[in-house]
């Protein structure tokens, strides 16, 4: 997920996908264990395209989140986790 | 002297033609003379990028139209539309979410702020019905009541009904794409036929708004047929042409499909341009994909006159503010409300 850009969460354990090492790819929603391996990391790809995507899996529990991209933003929904905006 | 550099086999006898037939008397270049156009090498692609630039200045001015997108009802479409994530034929991630009013009046006004004249609300339906026609009617309402905008839509086929219903509400445009050539459509959509969105198309022209038809190219198809869809394009004389490039996504048929080569984008932006001397050309999805910023810099000069700032529908875009400090550093002025209506 891309955490550095996340501004702002809200839910009951919101905090589990933004102070904690992602379990999930934002991307393709697989298991991940946020980069810790550089040279064999295969979600480098999925982070470079959240460059210009919002994430549409759960970091912490891998769920397809509601995702609602407006014009200068976007906010992302875990029916578990809570809401991630930027 | 080799054939590289002889004019007539690099291309500019074609770039000649151009100038004398569409810069000086206004008429776009025919489905053939666009092949040659899409066909000239790269040698010659900054000649041709200049001359559809000057097209653009002499033809439409120097001002360029800012729009904002927002989804009002994302995903779930019934369309099978090869390129898109929102349909709900296909293992997409994206699930669907409606957007309430006051999140869109927010995005109408976040829009307007950055200078745009066009605010343009999307659905990912077959068409209308009457619940989204009625959250259409009261988002109108709410946004004219509080933000100084035009606002478009683009809601997928209509019914003449439903045509007259938005020219009666407001509606300044209606976005409904061609999307690809006539002949690779059922290649990309088997849910509804070319002549269907033609249909629409027709009606919202006769109806008096401004149609905004455009293309998605990178899709697999020929190099005659993206001629051929700027022709097509060209017929249908629409105020606006949003030029899109394919974003590959995630569960889609065409998710494996590569990312159109930047060149080759730039010289469909020029082809565009000099088929359609007086359409309003704009940047929409993929350039930041497929061009980057130079690329970005090069299509604007070169026959681009609009773009959409800040996010698409489900993707991101660059922010607002490096679209708009481009322009200010390329001496071009945003074009303001009074002259858009």
């Amino acid at each position: 997920m891309n955490r550095a850009s996340t501004s702002s969460t809200t839910g009951d354990a919101a905090s589990s996908t933004t102070d904690s090492t992602p379990n999930f790819c934002g991307h393709c929603g697989e298991p991940d264990d946020g980069g810790s391996r550089p040279p064999s990391d295969p979600h480098l790809p999925c982070r470079e395209l959240l460059v210009l995507e919002p994430p549409r899996y759960c970091a912490a529990c891998g769920r397809r989140m509601k995702v609602q991209v407006t014009p200068t933003g976007w906010s992302a929904e875990c029916s578990r986790h809570g809401v991630l905006v930027r | 002297m080799t054939m590289q550099e002889d004019p007539a086999t690099t291309g500019y006898e074609i770039l000649e033609t151009a100038r004398r037939q569409v810069l000086e008397e206004g008429r776009g270049l025919t489905q053939e003379q666009l092949v040659e156009v899409l066909r000239l090498p790269d040698v010659a692609l900054p000649a041709a990028l200049q001359l559809a630039h000057e097209v653009r200045l002499r033809h439409c001015g120097e001002d360029v139209e800012v729009e904002g997108i927002v989804s009002i009802k994302t995903g779930g479409c019934p369309e099978d539309c090869h390129f898109c994530s929102q349909s709900g034929l296909f293992d997409s991630p994206v699930r669907g979410v409606w957007l309430d009013i006051p999140e869109l009046v927010k995005a109408a006004k976040e829009t307007a702020a950055t200078g745009a004249t066009e605010f343009c609300i999307v659905a990912a339906v077959r068409g209308p019905d009457i619940k989204l026609m009625n959250q259409i009617k009261f988002a109108i309402d709410r946004i004219n009541e509080e933000v100084e905008i035009n606002i478009a839509c683009s809601l997928g086929m209509l019914t003449q009904r439903q045509v007259d219903q938005l020219k009666e509400w407001g509606v300044h445009r209606y976005n409904h794409n061609l999307e690809t050539a006539r002949s690779y459509f059922p290649e990309v959509v088997t849910t509804h036929s070319y002549e269907e969105r033609l249909e629409t198309c027709n009606m919202v022209k006769a109806a008096g708004m401004e149609l905004c038809c455009g293309a998605l190219i990178g899709m697999g198809e020929s190099i005659e047929q993206r001629a051929e869809l700027a022709a097509q394009l060209a017929a249908l004389e629409p105020h606006e042409v949003p030029l899109n490039f394919l974003n590959p996504r995630p569960g889609t048929p065409l998710e494996n499909q590569g990312i159109m080569d930047g060149k080759d984008a730039l010289r469909a932006i020029a082809a565009f341009r000099l088929a359609m001397p007086r359409t309003v050309l704009r940047y929409a999805g993929g350039r930041e994909l497929t061009l980057g910023d130079l690329g970005t810099r090069e299509g604007l000069m070169g026959g681009i006159n609009a773009v959409i700032v800040g996010n698409y529908l489900t993707t991101l875009g660059r922010p607002a503010d490096a679209d708009l400090n481009l322009l200010v550093e390329l001496n071009m002025p945003i074009k303001e409300l009074q002259k858009t209506l």
